[in-house]
């Protein structure tokens, strides 16, 4: 009971502050608005019981993530410029038709917490029985992305370092600096 | 900001518990939630508040940007590294088991050393693209 009151107040901030982000031009204060929608949907994670997605989504989407638009929008103007707005009808249409396909989706979706889901039939019930015993790590979720799953990890570290590299290359200083510096 | 007294005097508070934070997650990531992405994106903020209070230059002057791209590179390859080491051993890739003597140990050293690796990577790369984008800023 307490829960779903939980649940819809979140959802309805969630609501709320998309809404805002959408609605205020100052990008300051969109900025701040991200942070909080990544804090609400990290607390909402909490609920689900998905501890280290909630862990990641408060440590990166409120906090690093931020850090980096602030420092972006040091960048650019702190104000967002107003376009020529279209006439609204294809895009309320497109979203309307889009809105409905997802609502009509989640008719077939099975419970929360389900067992007999598809998602929780396939590897997982091998992971919850075995996992202690295969590594001998009581947190499943560091069981699963470190060992079972680390060839998949190594591959998301690649692609984080792949990202560091790229931005080094298009907006780094480092090269275009040194070769001032021989210049001189 | 570098002359806010009651900033500085915070942030050189703050920023020792945030490490020791991101350390504890970090190697804590075993039997808690947490792990090498998260601890190295707490320490990278650690970092980043640090260089927000004392200067990009300061912050350059303790973590070059030559030791974070090395760094960058070192996780992924530590990473790949246990990899080999498994195959080295008779084991396939990145099964931890033939790592030690009995299998449980040598998975509990591989994720270790890999969730080293990843928050060393994850760290580094953050503080990189933190700089790329504060350094455009100064020219």
């Amino acid at each position: 009971m307490i829960e779903t009151l939980v649940d819809i107040i979140l959802l309805a901030f969630l609501a709320i502050t998309a809404i805002a982000i959408n609605r205020i031009r100052n990008l300051f204060a969109v900025i701040m608005l991200f942070g909080i929608f990544s804090l609400l949907s990290a607390a909402l994670f909490v609920i689900l019981d998905a501890a280290d997605v909630a862990f990641t989504e408060a440590a990166v989407g409120a906090g690093i993530s931020t850090v980096l638009m602030l420092a972006t929008l040091a960048l650019t103007k702190d104000h967002e410029e107003k376009v020529p707005t279209h006439r609204p009808w294809l895009p309320l249409v497109v979203v309307f038709v889009t809105g409905v396909a997802l609502i009509y989706g989640t008719v077939d979706i099975p419970d929360f917490g389900d067992p007999q889901a598809p998602a929780q039939q396939h590897v997982a019930p091998r992971y919850i029985s075995d996992g202690m015993k295969d590594t001998g790590v009581p947190n499943l979720v560091t069981a699963v992305l470190a060992s079972y799953r680390g060839f998949d990890t190594l591959g998301e570290v690649t692609v984080i370092f792949t990202a560091g590299i790229g931005v080094l290359l298009l907006i780094g200083r480092g090269a275009g600096r040194r070769r001032d510096e021989e210049d001189s | 900001m570098r002359h806010n007294l009651i900033l500085r005097f915070i942030a050189k508070f703050l920023i020792p518990v945030i490490v020791l934070f991101a350390l504890y997650v970090q190697f804590h990531g075993d039997y808690g939630p947490g792990g090498g992405f998260q601890a190295g994106v707490i320490f990278s903020v650690a970092f980043i508040l640090y260089t927000l209070v004392f200067g990009l230059t300061t912050a350059e002057r303790v973590l070059p940007r030559s030791v974070l791209l090395i760094l960058a590179c070192l996780g992924v390859l530590i990473y790949a590294g246990t990899g080999f080491a498994t195959l080295l051993r008779g084991g396939r890739f990145l099964n931890y088991s033939v790592l030690a003597d009995s299998p449980t140990a040598g998975q509990h050293i591989g994720i270790l050393v890999i969730e080293l690796g990843v928050g060393i990577t994850v760290a580094s790369v953050m503080l990189i693209i933190f700089f790329a984008f504060a350094g455009r800023e100064q020219n």
